[in-house]
């Protein structure tokens, strides 16, 4: 039985900018607009906006919110202030990752979640789950849009102050109030609007009359991976840990959250194998799920619109994930090198 | 600039997607402008080796965009004679002129006659239509 797909407060306005409309997560987004590339090269160059409004936004609040929360999530809490955000991971019992999001702390005993759409339902359930008496968990997701306007000239064009990353304050943009968080997923400079629903349209055509660039999820996907920020689903999982994935950074394992035990070994012993960015040294594009020979396996793979080579990444087994290593991805059959290189694969001018 | 749509009449179309320009017992291939359309801007082409033997209906190679590969279907049977290095270097040629500088292979055909079976222009238009 087919499922009805979701729509965004922007459904029309993608429609009737041509964008090529996919089932994503159980919404109906665009995936491009005038292409990926041009789109990718766009927030590299100048400024891109998508609509990211399939995101989630869990609300937690009341006296003991970030006791509750220190405990489900890998991150410190005490590290940030009201007017700040933090990148964690919500994890299970053995160190496995529900999903990555980021927190922000809007006051001392309320904290805002952004989530990813995927992940909706299986976060805020965990979340429930684990309630205490004095905290109170809300999904608020479909009372908001959320815009992500990133690119080297996003603040600019927006008229905003520069500001330093992972804050937050409210402004109102083109006559719309909107929380203007200083996050992304681009590897670029920029923001993420958000904003009530019923104001999406104005905000959204407010930011394209800036000189802002319609993007849609395909270069939001070339833009993470080339950053090499991790996607839930694909190199991150609840049966991968943080550890294995490059995310200890994000672990305070100092203190007591779920999985912390398990997270101290792995750390303690090394994993057994890790996360690894790498670059085709062959003209062959990776793909999620080919084979690395040695036991590894693709978890994200593209074509890099800026170095205009193939990318990914992927787990291999530890001997193999240091950087300039020769590692050979079966290609529908075919043997093709490839490199480990440093994280991230490309950076950003700014 | 990606190209405006259109089938020429001089072509022999495939309902895969693929048309075939044939010169005597020679023929040039390559994909429509529906399916560089469908597929976005081409990143890579994975041509047959010179040489090898391709057959009607069968794939002969892999055409990807950024989100997605695609089988390219031969027309007609034959021996490949050509593969275009243009589009091997810049794959992106085939969505800015599919039919011209955009070819994928030259091959000298098993058989001419399997080209009576192909659809023209009209018929193939009609299948696009019908989708």
């Amino acid at each position: 039985m087919a499922q009805t797909l979701q729509q965004t407060p922007l459904h029309d306005r993608h429609v009737a900018l041509g964008a090529r409309m996919v089932p994503f997560a159980g919404w109906e987004m665009p995936v491009q607009y005038e292409g990926v590339i041009p789109e990718h090269r766009a927030v590299r160059t100048d400024a891109g906006v998508f609509d990211v409004s399939h995101m989630g936004e869990l609300e937690v609040e009341g006296p003991r919110a970030h006791e509750l929360l220190q405990s489900l999530l890998s991150n410190d809490l005490d590290k940030i202030a009201p007017g700040q955000a933090q990148y964690t991971l919500l994890t299970n019992e053995s160190g496995g990752i529900i999903d990555d999001l980021i927190a922000y702390r809007l006051g001392e005993c309320h904290y805002l979640l952004i989530v990813n759409a995927s992940n909706r339902e299986a976060d805020f359930r965990w979340l429930k789950e684990h309630e205490i008496h004095g905290s109170d968990v809300r999904d608020v997701s479909d009372d908001h849009a959320l815009l992500a306007v990133q690119g080297p000239h996003a603040i600019e064009r927006l008229g905003l102050e520069a500001a330093k990353a992972f804050t937050f304050a409210e402004a109102t943009i083109d006559g719309v109030e909107t929380m203007v968080n200083r996050t992304g997923y681009t590897g670029e400079d920029g923001c993420e609007l958000l904003c009530m629903a019923e104001d999406a349209v104005r905000l959204w055509d407010g930011v394209l009359a800036r000189g802002v660039v319609p993007c849609g999820l395909g270069a939001r996907d070339t833009l993470r991976l080339e950053a090499c920020y991790p996607l839930h689903g694909n190199d991150i999982t609840p049966e991968t840990d943080a550890i294995s994935a490059g995310l200890g950074w994000t672990c305070a394992l100092d203190k007591e959250f779920t999985g912390a035990e398990t997270l101290r070994r792995i750390k303690a012993e090394g994993p057994a194998r890790k996360l690894v960015a790498f670059v085709m040294e062959e003209k062959a594009i990776p793909r999620q799920g080919m084979a690395i020979e040695g036991g590894g396996e693709v978890t994200s793979g593209s074509h890099s619109p800026m170095l205009e080579v193939g990318i990914g990444m992927g787990y291999v087994p530890a001997a193999q994930a240091a950087p300039e290593t020769e590692l050979t991805i079966d290609v529908r059959g075919k043997p093709r090198k490839a490199r480990v290189v440093k994280k991230p694969i490309y950076k950003g001018e700014g | 600039m990606a190209a405006a749509e259109t089938y020429p009449d001089d072509l022999r179309y495939h309902e895969e997607h693929d048309w075939a320009r044939v010169d005597g017992d020679e023929a040039v291939l390559g994909i429509t402008w529906f399916a560089a359309d469908a597929l976005g801007e081409l990143v890579h082409f994975e041509p047959p080796a010179a040489g090898a033997a391709v057959t009607k209906d069968a794939s002969y190679g892999e055409v990807e965009s950024v989100k997605a590969v695609s089988d390219v279907v031969a027309p007609l049977s034959g021996e490949v004679i050509a593969v275009n290095q243009k589009v091997v270097d810049a794959p992106e040629t085939v969505n800015e002129d599919p039919y011209g500088e955009g070819w994928l292979i030259r091959i000298k055909l098993a058989d001419p006659a399997e080209a009576d079976a192909l659809l023209d222009a009209e018929a193939y238009k009609q299948v696009l239509a019908e989708q």
